[in-house]
């Protein structure tokens, strides 16, 4: 009887729970977020197949294996990006050392002149490899760079509004995320230009289980204002392959390691 | 000889088949599945012409047909690669072969690399100019609108890397030194002090070629290391002058004297952007302390440098370099009555811009070379449009001006030329 009373007990407070727990901070949701997006496991492998279509319908592709490796999450994090097409790319490397506190830094190697190249990080919100995604998109906004609110609360999703601490330094005026509840994902951002009107979206067009980690395998960005888009799909992604930490050093520029040549 | 040889290796490496569409697969995708051997690589034309009368060359400054094929097979253990072009110019009415890349690399342990074979190598923090980077160039290539690929000659060595920690040691033997592709007349005029005016084809400069295996031979090292976010680096060399900087008196024909590097280099993040930081000690062995005559004196070089995005898609560079000669006063001494005298310091100003345009697809770019000391320099300003992942279209000019007809950049002033390359990438 004892124990019956007790198991009822705790149903009804699992049944109910949800009608008392507040929603968690903004805080608390946008790091998990970050977290989710980007720190995925202890490090990670993906090849990546982005289609770049202009206003004229006119497309490009790009193809590339990244390799990832997280220092802490939400922190530091090393990033080898090894081209395989189109084919005057192939084999160059972009690799990146990704700081929360101070400038990333960014070397490139051409292997035509066997030439490691060191460049300058300053402006994040530049196109990667000339597709609608930037830098930003691709290794993570600083979260200190925006101050954050939360704009609405549905069954499913937190909406996130960002807005710029430094105005000058980006193009938009704010943007706003939609997070999955269930896996902290963001699934939707929409960028607003200086006069408030949309003109950006970046969105997350598939997601599977991976590894048991919730991962995006197909993306896209629309800039609405230019026209184009650019689709960006990613196959044989994995988690936890155990990457050293020297992969992401000059030795393995010169010479790119297995994990990104098979 | 050589190119002969290797123009027929690269003839039976491509079949007819390699041109010819299949069905299904091309030819790419069926070495891949079958062997693979992954195949990479373009074919280009390249026309260009002198923009200043020159009675000892020709008007036209490049024309050219270019097929270069890069093949790359990946064992478990190691890695071979090949990398050949083939050329049909019009300007020296030749057809050439040139082997870029036919290397195999390995590791032999945890801490150590291994390539050996024919292959381009580079270090070093400086843009265009190179200090403790011994390894050898290609001016004419540079100078007459080739893509900058080729300002790096390929040559035959032994690399090896060990890593320890934080630490790299590099090793590069050229068991047959082999020198830089210098302005000889041939193709370029330039200034001769022994005429005392600029000569091309009526005088085109000859060289004793090195032929003697593992006595003229090159060594490379650099030690490497980083910490905080600095990249910093020792460097030693001992071989030759890259260029024919002597003049053999009993024969009359130029010679590469003997030539020990000793450098040093820093590179880091700062203000914003890359700063960098290049010493170097040319340590002429022949040259007697700057009284002999006939070989160029040992010389300080410096170099600092600094790069930073300026704008949306714009980035900047400039460099501050200075070439001292060591023993001016008896070089000075030394030289015979007649001959230009250098400065004891030679200054020398670049600056790069670059800007991308149209989703990254047009570049925009100039370097320029300036020297305030000799009043003279020169201006590249290129142009780069990819018309789509296959096809792109290049053009450029390469200027030279100089108040003096014997000074670095003034001896080439009546090489002034403009080109233009299409390109389809396969």
């Amino acid at each position: 009887m004892k124990k019956k009373t007790m198991f009822f007990g705790l149903l009804a407070l699992l049944v109910s729970a949800p009608a008392f727990a507040a929603d968690p901070s903004v805080d608390e949701i946008i790091k998990k977020a970050n977290v989710a997006a980007y720190y995925g496991g202890d490090d990670g492998r993906a090849e990546v197949k982005m289609t770049i279509k202009d206003s004229q319908g006119r497309e490009r592709e790009r193809e590339f294996v990244i390799l990832r490796k997280d220092k802490e999450d939400g922190g530091a994090q090393l990033f080898y990006v090894y081209f395989k097409k189109p084919s005057d790319v192939s084999k160059m490397v972009f690799m990146v050392h990704k700081s929360t506190d101070k400038d990333d830094d960014r070397w490139m190697y051409l292997p035509a002149l066997d030439l490691v190249k060191r460049i300058a990080a300053s402006d994040k919100r530049t196109s990667f490899v000339g597709s609608n995604f930037m830098y930003e998109d691709v290794s993570g906004r600083n979260l200190a760079e925006d101050s954050h609110e939360l704009a609405q609360s549905t069954d499913t999703h937190y909406v996130i509004k960002n807005t710029p601490k430094k105005p000058g330094e980006v193009e938009f005026s704010s943007y706003t995320v939609q997070i999955d509840k269930k896996t902290f994902l963001p699934v939707k951002a929409v960028y607003l230009d200086k006069n408030g009107k949309e003109y950006r979206i970046v969105e997350a067009v598939k997601t599977e289980m991976i590894d048991g980690i919730p991962t995006v395998t197909e993306s896209k960005v629309t800039d609405i204002a230019a026209g184009s888009s650019t689709v960006s799909t990613f196959s044989n992604v994995k988690y936890n392959i155990g990457l050293k930490e020297e992969i992401f050093t000059e030795r393995y520029l010169r010479r790119p390691p297995a994990e990104v040549r098979k | 000889m050589k190119k002969k040889i290797a123009a027929a290796l690269l003839l039976c490496s491509l079949p007819p088949s390699v041109w010819a569409a299949d069905e299904k697969q091309s030819l790419a995708e069926r070495l891949n599945d079958k062997y693979g051997v992954e195949m990479l690589g373009f074919a280009e034309t390249r026309l260009g012409a002198r923009l200043v009368d020159d009675e000892h060359e020709d008007t036209m400054s490049i024309g050219e047909a270019r097929t270069q094929l890069r093949l790359s097979r990946d064992f478990e253990s190691f890695l071979v690669q090949f990398k050949g072009d083939l050329l049909a110019d019009a300007v020296t009415e030749e057809l050439n072969a040139d082997i870029r890349e036919l290397n195999v690399s390995f590791r032999p342990t945890d801490w150590a690399d291994v390539k050996i074979g024919r292959m381009v190598s580079t270090w070093g923090t400086g843009d265009m100019i190179f200090i403790n980077d011994m390894f050898p160039k290609d001016w004419q290539s540079f100078f007459i609108g080739r893509d900058d690929e080729y300002l790096k000659q390929a040559s035959n060595v032994v690399k090896t890397g060990f890593f320890f920690g934080d630490y790299s040691l590099d090793l590069v033997y050229a068991p047959l030194f082999q020198g830089s592709e210098y302005i000889d007349g041939e193709r370029l005029s330039y200034y001769s002090p022994a005429v005392g005016s600029i000569v091309g084809q009526n005088m085109v400069m000859e060289d004793r070629e090195p032929n003697r295996w593992f006595r003229e031979d090159e060594f490379s090292a650099r030690l490497a290391t980083s910490f905080d976010q600095i990249e910093a680096a020792l460097y030693a060399y001992s071989g030759f002058w890259q260029e024919p900087e002597g003049m053999d008196m009993a024969s009359g024909k130029a010679i590469y004297p003997p030539l020990n590097v000793y450098g040093a280099s820093a590179r880091s993040p700062l203000f914003g952007g890359i700063g960098n930081v290049e010493v170097g000690y040319y340590d002429s062995s022949d040259d007697e302390g700057g009284s002999n005559p006939s070989v160029r004196p040992s010389e300080y070089r410096f170099l600092t440098g600094f790069e930073r995005e300026i704008g949306q898609e714009l980035t900047g560079s400039v460099q501050y370099y200075i070439e001292a000669i060591d023993g001016y006063s008896s070089y000075e001494q030394a030289l015979p009555a007649g001959m230009q005298v250098r400065e004891e310091y030679r200054h020398l100003l670049t600056l790069r811009l670059t800007k991308l345009l149209m989703n990254q697809n047009l570049t925009l770019s100039l370097f320029a070379y300036y020297s305030p000391t000799d009043n003279d320099g020169s201006l590249r300003p290129k142009v780069k449009y990819k018309l789509t992942d296959q096809w792109q279209i290049d053009g450029g000019m390469n200027i030279f001006f100089g108040e003096d007809e014997h000074t670095f950049w003034g001896r080439f002033q009546d090489n002034t030329n403009a080109y233009i390359g299409l390109r389809y990438n396969f």
